[in-house]
């Protein structure tokens, strides 16, 4: 996996490329609350480039929401292919995340 | 190139790897199994979603709840590939474990905002079978979990 951070206005993107499973998944989960640490509180996390996720992958998604939501900020995600859809709503996640087709949805709805 | 018929009925693709307990191999060895099942013209959702996503929870369990990481247990695979069905052995020296009593439900109280604990769900979810046995009949440790799914 390798990801990218940038900021678009207000909002941390995160591009997650390849899979997000156990070997790789703190990687992503320390980079994002560097960011939180620094003050920022708006985070998308864009998955069009993304394999498979496993349920450490999962996880950490959780994990995060949690700890962004703890300091007043909002995690959301967007372009979930349909088997990664599939994931979040075996898993019931579907309902913890707000989740759009887009990007530019997903940014918009901050 | 190719090397064999998709359609080819009575072709059979069997594999046998033993990896240290170390999560950095589970992605190595899912496109290991992942490669003839796509051979073998398993189906789309198969391929991205239930195979890899169930060898890797049954992977990581091995690595990280039977063998802890110790550098000196192994975790052996065998998958046997086919037309009709993938079936895939992940053998660990840890510790026996109850599937039923250890499998959470997704949507039980808790569960959700939960970090862990949804690797045996999932693995049921997307596998038609999952089931756990005694690695060695008669000793105290060690888990096989056999996982099987018919090709779509």
């Amino acid at each position: 996996m390798t990801f990218a951070i940038k900021k678009q206005g207000e909002i941390v993107v995160v591009d997650v490329e390849g899979q997000l499973i156990v070997g790789n998944r703190q990687e992503l989960k320390q980079r994002v609350l560097d960011e939180l640490e620094r003050g920022e509180r708006k985070f998308l996390i864009d998955f069009a480039q993304t394999g498979y996720i496993d349920s450490s992958g999962l996880g950490v998604l959780v994990s995060l929401s949690k700890k962004i939501r703890e300091q007043g900020g909002e995690l959301r995600l967007a372009n979930l292919n349909d088997d990664l859809k599939t994931l979040f709503e075996l898993t019931k996640l579907d309902t913890l995340f707000q989740i759009s087709d887009t990007r530019d949805r997903a940014l918009s709805s901050f | 190139m190719p090397v064999m018929l998709r359609s080819d009925q009575g072709f059979r693709v069997s594999l046998e790897v033993e990896i240290p307990s170390d999560v950095s191999y589970i992605e190595s060895v899912v496109d290991l199994i992942r490669h003839p099942c796509a051979e073998l013209a398993y189906g789309k959702h198969q391929l991205a979603l239930n195979v890899p996503v169930a060898l890797c929870e049954a992977l990581s369990n091995a690595i990280l709840r039977g063998n802890h990481e110790d550098p000196l247990k192994r975790v052996c695979v065998r998958a046997d590939v086919d037309t009709t069905r993938l079936v895939v052995e992940i053998s660990d020296e840890g510790v026996r474990f109850d599937l039923e009593a250890d499998t959470r439900e997704a949507d039980e109280d808790g569960n959700l905002e939960r970090e862990d604990g949804r690797g045996l769900f999932l693995m049921r979810k997307l596998m038609d079978g999952v089931e756990r046995f005694d690695r060695s009949p008669g000793t105290a440790t060690g888990n096989v979990v056999r996982l099987t799914l018919a090709r779509a």
